[in-house]
């Protein structure tokens, strides 16, 4: 390791103008709609198109916050805060104990709930998503927060990480803490999550931006726009007869819908590297 | 301070029994040594005193009360595992106070008696500390605390040193054995190093397979083994055991040697010699093939075998012997009362 830190050859600047390069190749998207964001309509429309930022920036930046297209972006901001947080920690706190239950209880039937909640895995949202929604529906949650987040908040995946987890946690410690007097649920609390805290930050990472990105079913369920999400919310913004697209403010709210997971990731950045690397001994 | 009474304790898992049946009557503050080889049934006898696993027949008492149901914090016992099971994200402190804390201890008392337990282990400067951060001797130590803290009625031992090193192990074990005469705890300790058990035990249960082979005080089980398998499994090396004749007070090998053992009897027996009691004797009536000399410093292992008889026998010289001393062949005797004698058919001393 020390060598390939150490050399200085040709081919150290080649690796790195090659990852320059790159970085270079993938953010000038992002770049354009960042100057996009920032200049007038007349600049966009008009070829050819502009490379650098204008003078537009809290112009449109409050045009998009608190009027938007259809709905303010703040308030779909909101929304997609409350449905991505709700499903991350939903998600985390369900899987958390439904693998507490399979790996530290014997009931009857333990195996096929774990066989039950593994072939869910096989199963994406879009496959159920018909039968799903009928639920929902006859639930009368459409166009509440409960509908966006409650289909989506049950997580094979996470469980199955939990309980691989929980499977490397020796049984000593399982003994030692009963006989140090503690019951089930105060060696859940007291003993396993904090255990568990580096993957439940990786976790927490990966749910938030799935829930973040989520579009068809929201799509689906929510008619009224003041409960539109913002990635769904972007694709509404699009006009759909004749009207002007007012490129300016869809690339405003294109930019602020990436700013929360990017936020999210650098927050939970060193807790996330060491639950995706290892595991705490 | 407690008194721990079995009886007639059983285990089966499924329909395989693994505990035959145990009895016994510790003291207070005695400590009890459980020996025996891999997979004879030493952890499962101390963890159904802790109460994680269950008895299936037979009682359990603790001070005179029954507890074969109770659950483990309900035992008022303490237990120090093989390894060490400390919570890794709790700091050294928490780790000991952790039992207190569940029994809703104010803080500053929980505080006091880590810090007593801290110092008698010399554990002062790593209270701060995560167990990750920690030798592996300094985690048995807080193990140890953990079980200390809490003030116990009965401390058990699961092969608490057999992740040490041999001088750590030692020193430990010395250490083991003060506290315990310090703080009088009765104690269960489990191990399969008969050094450990011969120089820890107030007395030791020798396990083979489930049943108590014998029940007794180190030298006790030493100088009087009850079955073949105490006999051979206390003391290094293991006794050398010949199938032989008795004709009254001599024992006749099976190459026709006979050898005075002070026991009377008569029919198959198996006839114990333990190698450093057999002493060098020109006119002694066992002579032995030497194969092979090992010197050890203090004492010299001769590895050789009877004419006539194909099993190996091993003789223990105090001091250094050459091999080329020992010149191919040697003869030997042994005291009367140092033999030993059983049954050939039980196993089960005469
Ligand atoms: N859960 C179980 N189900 C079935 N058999 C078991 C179970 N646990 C232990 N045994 C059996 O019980 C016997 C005693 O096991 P135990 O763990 O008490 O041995 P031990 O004397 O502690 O051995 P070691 O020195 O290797 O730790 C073994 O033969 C083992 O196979
Ligand atoms: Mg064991």
């Amino acid at each position: 390791m020390a060598g390939m830190v150490e050399k200085r050859g040709l081919s150290h600047w080649l690796t790195h103008a090659g990852l320059i390069l790159g970085v270079l190749v993938i953010f000038f998207p992002i770049w354009l709609a960042f100057v996009a964001s920032t200049v007038s309509q007349q600049d966009i429309v008009r070829p050819p198109m502009p490379l650098l930022p204008g003078d537009q920036f809290f112009e449109n930046y409050r045009r998009a916050l608190v009027a938007g297209v259809n709905a303010p972006v703040a308030w779909m901001l909101f929304n997609s805060m409350v449905m991505a947080m709700g499903i991350a920690i939903g998600k985390i706190v369900i899987s958390l104990l439904s693998a507490f239950a399979i790996v530290y209880f014997r009931f009857p039937g333990r195996m096929l709930f774990f066989w039950l909640i593994f072939l869910t895995l096989m199963l994406p949202v879009e496959v159920r998503i018909v039968p799903t929604y009928e639920v929902i529906a006859g639930f009368g949650m459409l166009n509440s927060y409960t509908g966006l987040i409650l289909p989506l908040i049950a997580s094979a995946t996470a469980t199955f990480l939990f309980r691989q987890f929980f499977l490397t946690i020796p049984d000593e410690l399982a003994e030692a803490a009963r006989v140090d007097g503690a019951g089930p649920m105060r060696f859940f609390v007291d003993i396993l999550v904090p255990m568990s805290r580096t993957n439940i930050a990786a976790l927490f990472v990966i749910l938030f931006i799935y829930g973040w990105n989520q579009y068809l079913w929201p799509l689906l369920i929510t008619t009224d726009p003041s409960m539109n999400t913002i990635v769904m919310g972007i694709k509404q913004m699009f006009p759909s007869g004749d009207d002007l697209a007012d490129w300016p403010v869809i690339m405003a709210t294109s930019i602020l819908a990436m700013l929360p997971p990017v936020v999210v990731v650098i927050a939970m950045q060193k807790l996330f590297i060491r639950g995706l690397v290892d595991s705490e001994k | 301070m407690a008194t721990v009474t079995l009886t007639g304790i059983h285990k089966s898992y499924g329909k395989t029994e693994v505990i035959h049946g145990i009895d016994i009557d510790i003291a207070d503050g005695e400590l009890i040594v459980i020996v025996g080889p891999s997979g004879c049934g030493k952890s499962t006898l101390l963890r159904m005193v802790a109460g994680l696993e269950t008895i299936t027949s037979g009682d359990l008492l603790i001070d005179g009360a029954r507890l074969n149901d109770a659950e483990p914090m309900d035992r008022n016992i303490a237990m120090v595992f093989q390894n060490y099971a400390l919570y890794p994200h709790m700091s050294v402190a928490d780790n000991m106070g952790y039992a207190l804390k569940i029994a809703r201890r104010p803080k500053g008392e929980i505080a006091e008696r880590v810090q007593a337990a801290a110092k008698m282990l010399q554990l002062e400067p790593y209270l701060a500390r995560k167990p990750r951060e920690l030798s592996g001797g300094q985690r048995q130590r807080v193990a140890m605390g953990r079980a200390i803290v809490r003030d116990p009625a009965v401390f058990l031992f699961d092969e608490p040193l057999s992740n040490l090193d041999a001088k750590l192990r030692v020193q430990m074990r010395l250490e083991i054995k003060a506290l315990q005469r310090k703080l009088g705890v009765t104690s269960l300790y489990v191990t399969h190093d008969q050094v450990e058990a011969m120089t820890l035990a107030d007395r030791m249960i020798v396990m083979n397979a489930g049943v108590a082979e014998q029940i007794g005080t180190p030298l006790d089980v030493y100088e009087r083994p009850a079955t073949v398998f105490a006999a051979q499994f206390i003391g290094s090396p293991a006794m050398n055991v010949l199938p032989a004749r008795a004709e009254g007070r001599v024992a006749r090998l099976a190459n026709g040697i006979g050898i005075e053992t002070g026991t009377d009897a008569s029919g198959d027996v198996l006839v114990g010699m333990r190698p450093e009691h057999m002493e060098r004797d020109p006119d002694g009536p066992i002579a032995l093939d030497i194969r092979m000399a090992e010197p050890l410093g203090a004492n010299t292992l001769l590895h050789g075998s009877l004419a006539g008889i194909a099993q190996e026998i091993v003789v223990s010289l105090p001091g250094v012997h050459r091999e080329d001393v020992m010149a191919g062949s040697a003869r030997f005797r042994i005291a009367p009362e140092a033999c030993h004698l059983f049954d050939a058919g039980t196993g089960r001393r005469l």
